[in-house]
């Protein structure tokens, strides 16, 4: 049985080169809720489609600022505050002692936040996505580029956007039911 | 047809053998990559390899369990040599681990592209080598079922580790970068996955490999986000590296022993790590490369490439020695002076010599080309070098402990069958770790190959 709420219309495309002008011609006809999907990134495709910003960077830096004093104060505390043995005299506030654990923590939580950050903001794991739903989209890992225009678009039309997708070098255009 | 051959963003060096040979499509660079992995039967060869590997790896887990029994004695430690081939042997496999971390980080951050077909086994690499390696100091603690006392969490002995030792920044060295290299794999690994899951035709290989690969499906906007906590990854590892080895020798230098005692331990570690790692990635590409027909991918190029690292880092590892033996002079202290005389002309000076002769001697023919493009004879350079950066732990462990300040405390040292069965185990664990490695994944990043092939070039004026 056909589901009639699709996803939207998959056009699938012979070379990067092609998606990459299709992506642009998609993005200057004024539709925004689209997505490519290549086998490999190409970064001409980020600007194609006025992928700009992504707030991971920024993230990352928070993680690796908390993993910093958070380390830094772990150890503080341990051994200023809570556990201070005195050795030889020497001060219970040893930083210099202190910095390759706080480094390592640095990193470690920044490291967590950039892969975590990424899936989180990609929404993996992702059990069931509805772009699996056409047999061709195997090739997406392989060597096939794709570019799908979803139905929650404002201006899209399943006639029309079908005949607009047809006219850009497309292979072929197949719907893609949710 | 024929390609160019040129890589992206590559410039035309036409002396250079190509990264990739000519005539590959997205198609064949998949097909021939993953073939290795999604072919039914498995090859003889695997089978052989794995069963001696398999032998090894139980080597390890009977020596384990005889030392769990029997406790520390059962090694050749005692008193002054209380560290012997336990640390010998980590220092060795985490310095091997260090190439794998250079080769997918640092080489990224350089744009080096001849890394791309070597980054994901000199990954793995890491990955098991710095298994092998935490396997000693776990065991060399006498109590191993005590090990998370290493790790700071509130109990009710009400104690906390001390963490101006060393040894604990080694704990978090070696966790943080255990764990850092395990993501920056697995990250790599996720369009690889999704590219087995849809060529996968057993329904065990789709489920498995489609739950690896999370839903993957090459989405534009997750590339982008992608590609950016891969940089960033990549960024966050380059200083991480060159910590880990540097802790690993403040192991050593922040110790009054003379030999361990040294301000140049930190980079001449580093560079030790380094020159060991790539030996081990030569020795693993070669065979490897041979064996699955991937001359096409790991051309005599990156051979070349590797061979020069190696003798560059070769240098640096000498002029360690050079100026560990200054220093020791200019020192005008007894013990430092003696300390060098002792593995100049000392009871265990063979080794030292041995060492000189594979780190530095031998690396000198890879000034001519024509031996780096050689494999044989790359192999078996790449075998010595691993030999002697062995030997190079041997002798700042074992040869600076056993004469120490106090002659009346001196002693030798020699290793019993125990020592050497963890050792052995221990390349059996790594090798069958590899092999079933390089049967169950794929060993060389496909998305990264399909981006140096001439198709993936997107010129402005074209779009």
């Amino acid at each position: 049985m056909r589901n009639l709420a699709a996803h939207g219309l998959m056009a699938e495309f012979a070379s990067a080169a092609d998606l990459v002008a299709a992506a642009r011609e998609v993005r200057e006809a004024g539709y925004r809720h689209f997505d490519a999907y290549t086998p490999f990134p190409i970064e001409e495709l980020d600007e194609a489609m006025g992928l700009h910003h992504t707030r991971l960077p920024f993230l990352v830096l928070i993680g690796g600022i908390l993993g910093g004093l958070g380390g830094f104060a772990l150890q503080y505390w341990t051994s200023v505050v809570n556990y201070p043995i005195n050795v030889g005299g020497r001060p219970l506030f040893s930083w210099p002692a202190f910095i390759p654990v706080t480094f390592e923590c640095t990193i470690l939580a920044a490291g967590l936040t950039a892969v975590l950050g990424m899936l989180a903001l990609n929404g993996l794991p992702q059990p069931y996505h509805p772009v699996f739903n056409i047999s061709r989209f195997a090739l997406a890992s392989r060597d096939r580029f794709f570019l799908c225009v979803e139905a929650r678009d404002p201006r899209y039309d399943p006639v029309e956007t079908r005949h607009f997708l047809e006219g850009l070098d497309a292979r072929r255009v197949s719907d893609v039911e949710s | 047809m024929v390609f160019p051959t040129k890589g992206r963003r590559e410039t035309v060096s036409s002396h250079l053998p190509p990264l990739v040979e000519p005539g590959h499509t997205f198609g064949s660079v998949t097909d021939k990559i993953s073939s290795a992995v999604t072919e039914r039967g498995t090859p003889r060869g695997w089978i052989v390899g794995f069963a001696f590997s398999f032998l090894l790896l139980m080597v390890l887990l009977v020596s384990v369990t005889y030392l769990l029994v029997y406790g520390v004695g059962v090694w050749g430690i005692n008193i002054p040599v209380a560290w012997a081939f336990a640390i010998i042997n980590f220092v060795w496999w985490i310095g091997i681990g260090h190439a794998g971390t250079l080769i997918s980080a640092i080489l990224l951050l350089l744009r080096q592209e001849w890394r791309t077909s070597i980054n994901r086994f000199a990954e793995a690499m890491t990955l098991f080598a710095v298994a092998c390696a935490g396997l000693y100091p776990l065991l060399h603690m006498g109590r191993p079922w005590l090990a998370y006392w290493l790790f700071p969490y509130p109990n009710t002995m009400g104690m906390w580790p001390q963490f101006r030792s060393p040894l604990v920044w080694d704990v978090f060295a070696v966790s943080t970068y255990l764990l850092i290299s395990l993501m920056f794999w697995y990250i790599g690994l996720i369009p690889d996955l999704a590219t087995l899951r849809d060529r996968s035709e057993s329904r065990v290989g789709k489920t498995i490999y489609g739950l690896l690969a999370m839903g993957w499906r090459g989405s534009a906007r997750h590339w982008h986000r992608y590609e950016t906590a891969y940089l960033l990854l990549a960024g966050l590892s380059t200083p991480l590296v060159v910590s880990v080895h540097t802790i690993v020798s403040f192991d050593f230098a922040v110790a009054q022993v003379p030999g361990w005692h040294a301000t140049v331990f930190p980079p001449y570690f580093v560079a030790g790590a380094v020159y060991a790692g790539f030996a081990m990635v030569i020795l693993l590409a070669i065979p490897l490369r041979r064996f699955y027909g991937l001359q096409d991918f790991v051309t005599l190029r990156h051979l070349d490439h590797m061979a020069r690292v190696m003798l560059a880092t070769g240098l640096f590892v000498a002029y360690g020695y050079m100026m560990e033996t200054f220093t020791a002079w200019y020192s005008a202290s007894t013990f430092e002076t003696y300390m060098i005389e002792n593995r100049f002309f000392g009871p265990y000076s063979p080794y030292y010599w041995a060492l000189i002769f594979c780190n530095v001697v031998v690396p000198q023919f890879l000034w001519f080309s024509r031996i780096r493009m050689n494999t044989t004879a790359l192999f078996l350079i790449a075998l010595v070098v691993s030999v002697g950066m062995w030997l190079e732990r041997f002798i700042i462990v074992v040869v600076s402990l056993h004469r120490d300040f106090l002659p009346s405390s001196w002693d030798m040292y020699s290793p019993t069958i125990w020592d050497w069965g963890m050792y052995i185990g221990s390349i059996g664990l790594f090798l069958s770790l590899l092999f079933l490695f390089v049967r169950f994944l794929p060993m060389i990043s496909i998305f990264e190959m399909r981006t140096l092939l001439p198709g993936a070039e997107v010129k402005e004026d074209e779009a």
